[in-house]
């Protein structure tokens, strides 16, 4: 069974993020860039769908700069056969539907039976890619998945996916497009040997030309990001504890409404 | 010159970080006041390959460099030296001269289960009235057929309780003196193997050291390491490989605490500011700062050598002498910096305090290392 994992290379969830000169994106200086966690969640659940099987292979693709070739690598190392790396000026704006755009059309080309997504990239929170891949291929989708197994005949997969207060059971025919929620797994680390075979294995440079697509002008612009104003100072109430909490109940219920 | 790690490099020291603080890190403080053996973690090491980073895959291990090995062990020195004095004598100490000495089959037997962390080695070289004077050596192996007999006592040997399998010193030929002395790799149980002690320690309590008694211990001959008389260089050059080992776990050692200590500085307020605002603070932390790099840039210099193939002895002695110095000055002020609160357990400086100690004195004292550097600087022996 080939297994198709798109992931996203972000900062570092202990990053700092400051907004760039140009107050439309992020400075990008000293940022510490990783996989984002949910599709680490996506890649472990594909490895374990190959290695429960006994065969296959695992594909991971990244639309994303040079530097996330380091993303895709650390995928290889965890133990994804090879990846592919959407890399082209011509993305460089590109908005979610653009790189919905590009992904279905090389998943098309790759044509696997089973495609993960983490539930969302943890920089912009957009959670929007595996539902409009899905939309583009016209395949079924379940987003938020906490459990799946694959039938042995490979033509279905039953997942269980997050809804209030339970789980919600689904039987999807292949394929299909699955994004991963927090509690799927534990996502394994690489190991030492995964590490030092990743250079050996492939990783493909495709073009949007190499995909028929044309330069994408994005659909949606960001017109500016801004900081959140910051926190007003906290209050110390001083003076004897007896005096202080009644102080504590009049201002909770007085001045902040909150009882 | 060129000083950059490579990508490889850069994602086992990540590993390394992110191993020690989610899995060493929760349990270090308390593995080091009950003198535990932490077989969970170590065992968890093994699985990704920190047991034999630069062991050839073909013989269980990672296929990484000396360069990888030290980014790894400051790392998990950073969080617990313990973890790290087990990581390095594996590496250094057992596995490094059975790849380097070892037959073909004896690869297979005591490399492979090794390198790959099912099971764990020591070296055992020092004796009760050997230890800086290590070729005073009173164990003898005495040939018997196809057999050596050994007897003799063997004196701090780290893993020694939890070790698979000890290459152990022996003298064969006490009339040549340091020419007679022979390496043997011994399994446990053989009967005449006997453990009889585990030291109570100051530091680094959570990796066990040892006494060896051998009494009649019959081992093999084809368990001889290298041939007759190799015994003594086999051991010293191990200590040259380990020495790079215990440079970097000092540096480690030295850098964690200085990372709680910045930490510290920026919290604790005296005097109306942050304590990381007086000077004298600040010149601490600046000192520490300068000499842990300083360090660093011995224990990769004379880890890229080895890599490369080129004598890195006496560069390895310098990086332990002065990592070892550095990380206990480090330790003292990191303790310093906490105030009445780095003498208290909870805060964990003390810790790193009183690990820091060993590695002035373990595979070499601070003083052999002067005397390795100044031989070599006056050509003498
Ligand atoms: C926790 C721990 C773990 C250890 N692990 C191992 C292990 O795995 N395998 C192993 O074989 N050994 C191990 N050792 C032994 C260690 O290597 C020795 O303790 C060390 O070499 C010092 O030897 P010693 O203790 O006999 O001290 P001594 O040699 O008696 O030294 C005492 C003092 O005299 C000084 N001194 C000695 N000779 C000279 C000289 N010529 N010039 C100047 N000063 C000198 C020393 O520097 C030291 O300050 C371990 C020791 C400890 C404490
Ligand atoms: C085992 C033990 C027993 C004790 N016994 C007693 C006792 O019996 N009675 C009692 O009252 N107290 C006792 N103490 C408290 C002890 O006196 C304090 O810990 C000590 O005065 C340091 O204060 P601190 O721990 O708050 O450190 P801090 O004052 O927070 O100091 C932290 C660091 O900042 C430095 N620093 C602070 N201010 C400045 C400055 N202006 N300029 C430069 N550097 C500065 C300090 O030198 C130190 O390095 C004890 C402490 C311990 C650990």
């Amino acid at each position: 069974m080939k297994i198709v994992v798109a992931v996203k290379q972000v900062p570092d969830t202990a990053t700092q993020v400051k907004i760039g000169a140009d107050s439309k994106g992020i400075d990008p200086a000293g940022i510490t860039w990783i996989v984002s966690p949910y599709d680490e969640f996506a890649v472990e659940e594909a490895l374990r769908v190959k290695e429960k099987r006994g065969d296959g292979e695992v594909v991971v693709v990244t639309l994303g700069p040079e530097r996330a070739k380091e993303a895709l690598r650390t995928c290889l190392a965890m133990g994804a056969d090879r990846a592919i790396h959407l890399n082209d000026p011509a993305w460089e704006a590109a908005d979610s539907l653009a790189v919905s755009r590009a992904l279905a059309a090389v998943i098309r080309q790759e044509g696997p039976q089973l495609v993960f997504f983490g539930r969302q990239a943890i920089d912009d929170d957009m959670g929007a890619v595996s539902t409009q891949v899905a939309e583009f291929l016209g395949w079924p989708c379940a987003s938020w998945i906490m459990e799946e197994t694959v039938a042995a005949d490979a033509s279905s997969v039953r997942v269980a996916r997050q809804v209030e207060g339970g789980l919600e059971i689904f039987d999807i025919p292949l394929p299909c497009v699955l994004s991963a929620q927090k509690g799927l797994n534990e996502p394994r680390y690489p190991t030492l040997k995964g590490i030092m075979g990743a250079k050996k294995k492939e990783i493909r440079d495709v073009k949007a030309a190499d995909l028929g697509l044309g330069a994408d002008g994005p659909r949606l612009s960001v017109v500016a990001l801004e900081g959140l104003p910051p926190r007003p100072p906290g209050r110390i109430l001083s003076g004897e504890p007896a005096a202080a909490a009644k102080e504590l109940v009049r201002s909770l219920r007085e001045d902040a409404k909150a009882i | 010159m060129k000083l950059e790690l490579t990508e490889e490099q850069q994602m086992i020291q990540a590993l390394a970080r992110e191993f020690a603080e989610k899995e060493v890190q929760p349990v270090a403080g308390r593995l080091d006041q009950e003198a535990r053996f932490p077989h969970e973690t170590v065992k968890r090491m093994g699985e990704l390959g920190f047991l034999g980073i630069a062991v050839p895959e073909a013989y269980g291990g990672a296929g990484a460099d000396p360069v990888a090995y030290v980014l790894a062990l400051e790392e998990i020195a950073k969080v617990c030296a313990s973890h790290a004095v087990i990581m390095s004598v594996n590496n250094s100490l057992y596995c490094d001269p059975v790849l380097k000495y070892g037959t073909e089959d004896q690869r297979r037997k005591f490399l492979t289960p090794f390198a790959s962390g099912q099971k764990i080695g020591c070296f055992a070289l020092t004796e009760p009235q050997a230890g800086s004077d290590a070729s005073n050596q009173h164990t003898l192996a005495v040939p018997d057929g196809s057999r050596y007999v050994l007897n003799g006592r063997k004196a701090f040997v780290t893993n020694g309780r939890e070790a698979a399998a000890a290459l152990v010193v022996a003298q064969t030929d006490a009339a040549k003196g340091r020419h007679g002395i022979s390496a043997f790799l011994v399994e446990k149980g053989t009967p005449g193997f006997l453990v009889p002690k585990v030291e109570d320690k100051l530091g680094i309590r959570a990796s066990d050291t040892a006494e060896f008694v051998f009494e009649d211990c019959r081992v093999p001959a084809e368990n001889r390491l290298g041939s007759e008389g190799m015994g003594f260089k086999i051991a010293m050059s191990s200590l040259d490989g380990g020495r790079i080992g215990i440079a970097a776990q000092a540096l480690g050692i030295a850098a964690g605490a200085f990372e709680r200590s910045v930490a510290y500085a920026k919290e604790r307020k005296a005097f109306g500011v942050p304590i990381g605002q007086h000077q004298m603070v600040q010149w601490m932390l600046a000192d520490m700062a300068t000499a842990i790099d300083a360090a660093r840039l011995l224990v990769w210099r004379a880890a890229t050598l080895k890599g490369a193939g080129q004598p890195f002895g006496v560069e390895a002695s310098m990086a332990k002498l002065f990592a070892s110095e550095m990380a206990m000055k480090v330790t003292t002020d990191a303790i310093q910096v906490h105030g009445g609160y780095g003498y208290i357990k909870e805060f964990q400086v003390e810790r790193y305090f009183r690990d820091a100690k060993i590695t002035q004195i373990y595979e070499g004292t601070s003083q052999i290392q002067k005397l390795v550097i100044a031989r070599h600087l006056l050509g003498t022996q």
